[in-house]
């Protein structure tokens, strides 16, 4: 399963959504195709995307907020894990796409490639609504229960640990963050 | 436990002055009853972290929607942040406001709080960060005013080191 496909499945979805992804192909995937106001794309902090997502969440409990996430980031910030578990906000997806490396650096192997589980982790921790999945079509039906839904759901999805070529977009970081924000504050004018 | 009460409440009701909808925090002793007026205001969006590198990630979140933030940590919390400050933060010009519990200070008798207190400053002023003391009861609501001021105008980090003096009473 790719990741790029995934995306694409879900992207008529995201509309809606407020949408923070953490930085490298998924940014890059997401970015090519097609920008909208409504994506943030965190390019460093590895670790910050879902506690970015969970503020915006916290603050903003009308608003369906998607986090894509990846293994490598979530795994330098578990405990972050166990803090949106702890404040469940009840419109926040946190998808996570696991290739069981860190590719954007050279590929090396994370722990999930040698048995850590996120899914179980995600569950310990107190997620209400946890599932892996392993097809395009699975992730589509997924992604949109739970953007659909009323529960904070994780989901682990395995994909192979290719990208694009490139990593750096035309969309300058400070461009994207006044233009995120921009954007939300015309929503809560509406 | 000598922390002062009277300080903690001049702190929090100047954070509720300055339309602070979001505290996040990891507890810290000096830190309790700062916590606990949040815990039970009901208006106030209180984050327990794991840890505080999260709370900027969650400040950013708040400042997308519009919702001013401070994080409340004792300065080893700021030392365990320091990634997301420059990374985050720095990156990306958000406002954070830190109350930072000086630690390892003068009269100091925690033995495990003095390296961490020795470099508080020298790393504040390294990541280019501006600081400011809270010391003195009758300049808290000023002081606090101002560097929320100045972290919303400048689109930064700015810190406030909570002193001895101010946080404890003995």
């Amino acid at each position: 399963m790719l990741r790029l496909d995934c995306l694409r499945s879900v992207y008529p979805e995201l509309e809606n959504c407020l949408v923070v992804t953490i930085m490298g192909a998924v940014a890059a995937e997401l970015h090519s195709l097609g920008h909208r106001p409504n994506f943030f794309y965190l390019q460093h902090a590895m670790g910050l995307a879902s506690s970015t997502g969970l503020g915006l969440a916290l603050c903003l409990p009308e608003q369906h907020v998607i986090v894509f996430d990846g293994d490598g980031s979530l795994l330098m910030n578990l405990g972050g894990l166990s803090t949106m578990a702890r404040y469940r906000p009840k419109k926040l997806s946190h998808i996570v796409f696991d290739n069981e490396s860190l590719l954007s650096v050279g590929g090396f192997p994370t722990a999930t490639s040698t048995g850590t589980d996120l899914e179980g982790i995600a569950r310990a921790a107190g997620v209400p609504r946890v599932a892996t999945v392993r097809s395009v079509e699975s992730f589509r039906v997924a992604v949109t229960e739970a953007i659909r839904g009323n529960e904070l759901t994780t989901i682990i999805a395995k994909v192979k640990a290719t990208g694009p070529a490139a990593y750096v977009t035309d969309l300058s970081l400070l461009e994207n963050r006044f233009q995120f924000r921009r954007h939300i504050q015309s929503l809560k004018k509406n | 436990m000598p922390v002062s009460l009277t300080s903690s409440r001049l702190i929090y009701d100047a954070l509720k002055e300055c339309d602070i909808g979001l505290l996040s925090a990891l507890p810290e002793t000096w830190l309790v009853h700062l916590i606990r007026s949040a815990d039970e205001d009901p208006e106030m969006i209180l984050v327990r972290l794991a840890k505080e590198e999260e709370g900027v990630g969650i400040s950013a979140g708040a400042h997308f929607a519009g919702v001013k933030s401070a994080m409340l940590m004792q300065n080893h919390g700021f030392l365990a942040s320091i990634n997301g400050i420059v990374s985050l933060a720095h990156l990306y010009k958000i406002p954070l406001l830190m109350l930072i519990s000086y630690r390892g200070s003068l009269g100091e008798r925690d033995p495990w709080q003095t390296q961490g207190g020795n470099v508080t400053e020298p790393i504040l002023r390294a990541l280019g960060i501006p600081y400011f003391f809270l010391d003195a009861p009758g300049a808290v609501e000023k002081r606090i005013r101002q560097a929320q001021t100045l972290a919303e105008s400048s689109l930064q980090p700015v810190a406030l080191l909570l002193t001895r003096d101010l946080m404890w009473e003995e």
